[in-house]
């Protein structure tokens, strides 16, 4: 079995001190001392206030920080929270701690995380990240009620997000998985999620851990195995998303574990994603609307547009030997056109970019290249529909957004014969 | 003289049928060894092409990005590249070992010169391919992350990533080959120390001051803008 050789002994002797649980709460870290503690005491709260009868356990899969976030997370006592919520826990609620690598691997921290809640049995598994300022106690049990409760396999979270937040999510991912795999799950690849026992023990045993798009990017791979494995798949609306520290280097690394395990996932599902037509919603718990999560400002973002338009017209210019082999000619000849725009009359349309995206899907299922040069390639093209859709939504509201978002998940789904039609014929 | 013009010819062609006659058994045999040598090495083509095929070798290849790369010099695919390099080396082999039958005094030198340096000349075509295909994976490698870095010199950068790699490639074929050891290596290593001294002195000594204005205003100016345009994707 796996977790023999995953889990260390100390960390196997720390979970057979704990015994059987009820829900395990998974927090993988790296150097997150800063963002922790109110993390591990919105943790705390909610599993007294929610889930007090509940044996439960907080378990820290880190990868090697350096500043103390481990301790922070043992050390962190119950009593504050005790004092504050005037509720008191009927089980002792454990902290443990392990550190699977020196340095950090969103993949195996999840695996340890899973592995764990599978030797302990546990009914309900929440994820839950140490960036989430946000969070509040609540989130607990809207993430791990309807696995608890009414069964469901995989509880996947909606957010209410900054107007701007979340591009990626919104102008591919989400528009893809759902007309690749039918099913509108508005974040497929999410920081904060709940899943039962028994999808845990059925996706530890899955090849993904072997391919390395699947390590890196485990989160969207536990998704579209949720859904092609016909699990019972929810939504379930939290809050505000906190948002993280933004930097360029940080969307070549998105790319590669979101798009690349995308794009990856569609090789072995071919035979079931190939006969999909259309989506359907999936259960939504608490959310008011799929607007809310677009109509706060948090703070007004600043974006250099002028600068988005020149890296994405470098890109075209300067990419354009590899964009040959990856792109088909007329597709070429639209971006190279569109790169001649300026600011001002600038638009990536949403069938380009829905055709760009599935050419590269081909491309990267045929190798025409290395596939993680592939997946960079995709960046500079990326910005330019950033600053279409910023363009586009400049004076919008929640609803014009998520009209917008609509809209092109319908170009995505209605241009789904043509990325079959290209995964065939490329050469 | 019309006797002796025709004894003259009659013993020429008498000697002419003798040397035939002489040679006809082994030239025979050249033809067998050539023709034997044609099938073998048409059944060790099939095989290598199957064991490639079975072993997936293209696509390894392909991830590696040499199938651009054949593509590009208008090539066939690596598999089949590979399995007609072993049918001509094992066809050429026979018929110089068919030739070597006929006894010509000269040849045998060079034959068995040429069998020495097959070995050599195989593993110099294997330096120069893989030299070639390392060179494209990281020329293409050093432009994307430029591009993506908004690096603005970012081709330039990549060709001279590739040109570096190919020239080493090259002097280490060259070296294997046995072809001006010495003067390429000195040669590369004149270029690439100058190259690097150059650059060393450009931005270290002459454009000093220009070179941390420069840099300062670039990386400060870089900063700043990149917390400006970077919306959180997720």
């Amino acid at each position: 079995m796996a977790e023999d050789t995953l889990l260390t002994d100390d960390f196997l002797r720390q979970l057979i001190n704990v015994g059987e649980v009820d829900i395990l709460v998974g927090l993988p870290t790296h150097n997150n001392a800063n963002t922790i503690e109110p993390v591990i005491r919105a943790i705390q709260a909610g599993i007294l206030k929610c889930f007090p009868r509940e044996r439960a356990v907080i378990v820290n899969a880190d990868g090697g920080s350096q500043d103390g976030t481990p301790e922070l997370v043992i050390s962190a006592s119950i009593d504050d929270v005790w004092s504050v919520s005037k509720v008191y826990a009927l089980r002792t609620l454990h902290s443990i701690s392990t550190r699977y690598a020196r340095s950090p691997e969103p993949g195996t921290a999840l695996r340890t995380i899973l592995a764990a809640a599978d030797l302990l049995r546990a009914k309900a598994c929440v994820v839950v990240s140490p960036d989430s300022t946000t969070i509040e106690p609540d989130w607990l049990q809207r993430l791990a009620r309807p696995v608890y409760n009414d069964n469901f396999d995989l509880v996947s979270p909606i957010y209410r997000r900054q107007e701007f937040e979340g591009v990626l999510m919104r102008n591919l991912l989400y528009p893809m998985t759902r007309a690749i795999y039918g099913y509108r799950v508005r974040e497929p690849y999410a920081s904060e999620f709940a899943i039962s026992g028994r999808l845990a023990t059925d996706f530890l045993t899955k090849e993904t851990w072997n391919d390395e798009w699947g390590r890196i990017g485990a989160e969207i791979c536990l998704t579209i195995t949720a859904i092609t494995g016909k699990y019972r798949v929810c939504q379930s609306f939290l809050g505000t998303k906190a948002q993280p520290y933004r930097s360029a280097s940080d969307l070549v690394a998105a790319m590669r574990r979101t798009v690349g395990a995308l794009f990856s996932s569609l090789d072995s599902n071919f035979p079931l994603w190939s006969t999909i037509a259309g989506s359907q919603p999936v259960p939504t718990l608490g959310a008011q609307s799929e607007a809310a999560q677009s109509e706060v400002m948090l703070e007004p973002v600043r974006v250099n547009r002028k600068r988005l338009r020149e890296m994405f017209a470098t890109g075209v210019a300067q990419l354009e030997p590899v964009f040959r082999s990856i792109l088909s000619a007329s597709t070429l000849s639209e971006l190279q056109r569109i790169a001649t725009l300026e600011v001002s009359e600038f638009n990536y349309p949403a069938d380009v970019w829905a055709k760009t995206v599935f050419e590269f899907a081909a491309s990267y299922h045929k190798s025409v290249i290395s596939r993680d040069h592939i997946v960079q390639a995709l960046v500079p093209l990326y910005r330019g529909r950033t600053l279409t859709f910023l363009l586009e939504n400049r004076d919008g509201s929640g609803e014009n957004i998520e009209r917008s978002v609509e809209s092109l998940c319908g170009e995505f789904e209605r241009l789904k014969p043509y990325l079959v039609e290209v995964w065939a014929d490329r050469k | 003289m019309r006797e002796i013009i025709i004894t003259e010819l009659t013993q020429a062609l008498q000697e002419l049928a003798r040397g035939f006659a002489h040679y006809l058994p082994r030239l025979i045999v050249m033809l067998i060894v050539a023709f034997l040598g044609w099938v073998v090495a048409y059944l060790l083509k099939v095989l290598v092409r199957s064991i490639l095929r079975l072993t997936k070798f293209s696509k390894l290849l392909e991830n590696a990005g040499a199938t651009q790369l054949l593509n590009q010099a208008a090539l066939p695919s690596s598999t089949e590249l590979l399995s007609q390099v072993v049918f001509w080396v094992a066809w050429v082999g026979f018929i110089l070992l068919g030739v070597s039958v006929l006894g010509i005094v000269g040849l045998r030198e060079y034959i068995s010169r040429f069998f020495l340096f097959l070995p050599r000349l195989l593993v110099a075509l294997i330096i120069l391919f893989v030299g070639l295909l390392v060179a494209s994976f990281f020329s293409r490698a050093a432009l994307l992350a430029a591009v993506n870095a908004n690096f603005r010199s970012s081709r330039l950068l990549s060709v001279l990533i590739r040109i570096i790699i190919s020239i080493f490639a090259l002097s280490m074929v060259l070296e294997v080959l046995g072809v001006a050891e010495e003067t390429m290596l000195i040669a590369f290593g004149t270029a690439f120390g100058a190259v690097m001294l150059g650059l060393a002195i450009a931005f270290g000594i002459g454009g000093k001051d220009l070179a941390r204005e420069f840099l300062e205003k670039k990386f400060a100016t870089e900063k700043k803008e990149e917390k400006d345009d970077e919306l959180s994707p997720l």
